[in-house]
């Protein structure tokens, strides 16, 4: 097609829609031989199938389960998650594991943006990455987790954890009452992301 | 930089929005994709990719999508880095592809750095950044207490910028949100704060 100059010009007042912003970089990507396609077939399996809170869920399953391993979790974050075959990625140098009790909760945010262990809990959530989250959840904690449906007692401590470098944090919620002394596999299926985050008990 | 980004304890937005789901529109999946695969090549690293973000004209941060935000990112960064002309994105997107405005100059690390330990009392330093920085503006000059030690990182304001400098360590600090907001809810508040950014409490 003959290049139309005032076509062109019309076109450039006009942002193009995101998808189609997409498409040109992908193409621009692929003319390069940098091969998206493949990357982002990878990317998809990775991000539904990898990078799922059913790691994290284990992990917290193990700890409620086995004593010695929760000691390397507080110890060593990132190893232990490690001995459960859970990678992190190279910048994720260090994982923080944060202990909920009876009188302490823990709650974990981005304000900068929304940084989160996402190869341990899962990919954050719409929520975590919106404004109104990374706005209000530091300075109106309680007020906060309340309106998420985390109506905590008034003795209980919050921490709020902003993950402004490129440590990482997840909370150990603590086990249900009614499960004590189940296994570790049946565990697995009551811990949720939003426990992991901290904006839910179990 | 004192960005549109820095959303910490701003005040007037509204509930949190229940919005559980990672994704919204295929698209979404491959923009997060092609900037991973960016990161992957070395076209750039994480702390450019945050800070093009920062830089986006605010009403475009403030409307965009998270995954408008990280297209914006890569986009400019290819850009920028001479890997793809705009007008060729322009003309494959069919229409303005609107990029990040253009970045200050970075910064190296503080020639006068601290070890601390937990129980350390701290003050956060009252730098004013133009470039790339990870310490919110909602700790400039507060007081808080040393957590955690975590490894050492490549130094953002640095590594955002093609800038040489040390890896160094972060330290959780903990500071109470009442100091920090009067106004806010009671809850003890945690950043990862890099060694540059601390010094020894008076």
């Amino acid at each position: 097609m003959a290049a139309n100059p005032s076509a062109t010009q019309a076109s450039h007042r006009t942002t193009a829609p995101v998808e189609r912003r997409v498409d040109a970089l992908e193409a621009a990507l692929h003319e390069r031989g940098m091969e998206p396609a493949a990357f982002i077939a990878e990317f998809e399996h990775l991000a539904e199938e990898e990078w799922v809170p059913r790691n994290g869920a284990r992990v917290v399953a193990k700890a409620w389960t086995d004593p010695a391993f929760r000691r390397r979790l507080f110890a060593n974050g990132r190893d232990a998650v490690g001995e459960l075959g859970i990678a992190m990625p190279r910048h994720h140098r260090h994982l923080v594991v944060l202990e909920n009790t009876d009188r302490v909760h823990n709650v974990i945010c981005c304000t900068l943006c929304s940084c989160t262990a996402f190869t341990v809990i899962g990919l954050p959530p719409g929520w975590y990455k919106d404004l109104e989250y990374r706005a209000r959840v530091v300075r109106q904690s309680r007020t906060v987790l309340k309106e998420m449906g985390l109506d905590l007692p008034a003795d209980v401590e919050i921490r709020v954890w902003d993950t402004t470098a490129d440590t990482r944090y997840m909370v150990l919620p603590q086990q249900p009452a009614h499960t004590t002394g189940w296994p570790e596999e049946a565990l697995v299926p009551l811990v949720t992301k939003d426990s992991m985050i901290g904006v839910a008990r179990l | 930089m004192d960005g549109m980004h820095d959303l910490g304890g701003k005040q007037g937005f509204g509930p949190v929005r229940v919005d559980d789901a990672v994704f919204h529109a295929p698209w979404e999946k491959r923009a997060n994709a092609l900037y991973s695969l960016a990161v992957k090549l070395g076209v750039f690293n994480m702390d450019e990719y945050r800070h093009a973000i920062e830089r986006m004209e605010p009403r475009h941060y403030l409307s965009a999508s998270y995954y408008e935000r990280s297209l914006t990112s890569l986009a400019t960064l290819c850009v920028e880095k001479g890997l793809i002309p705009l007008d060729e994105l322009e003309r494959r997107a069919g229409g303005a592809f609107p990029i990040a405005l253009p970045s200050a100059a970075g910064r190296s690390n503080v020639a006068a750095r601290e070890r601390f330990l937990p129980g350390d009392v701290v003050q956060v330093v009252t730098d004013q950044v133009a470039g790339h920085v990870r310490m919110p503006a909602y700790v400039r000059g507060r007081v808080g207490v040393v957590v955690g030690e975590s490894p050492a990182y490549p130094f953002p304001d640095a590594h955002a910028h093609g800038v040489d400098a040390d890896d160094e360590p972060t330290y959780d600090v903990r500071f109470q949100a009442t100091d920090l907001w009067p106004d806010a809810d009671p809850a003890l508040v945690h950043v990862g704060i890099f060694q540059s950014y601390l010094r020894r409490a008076a």
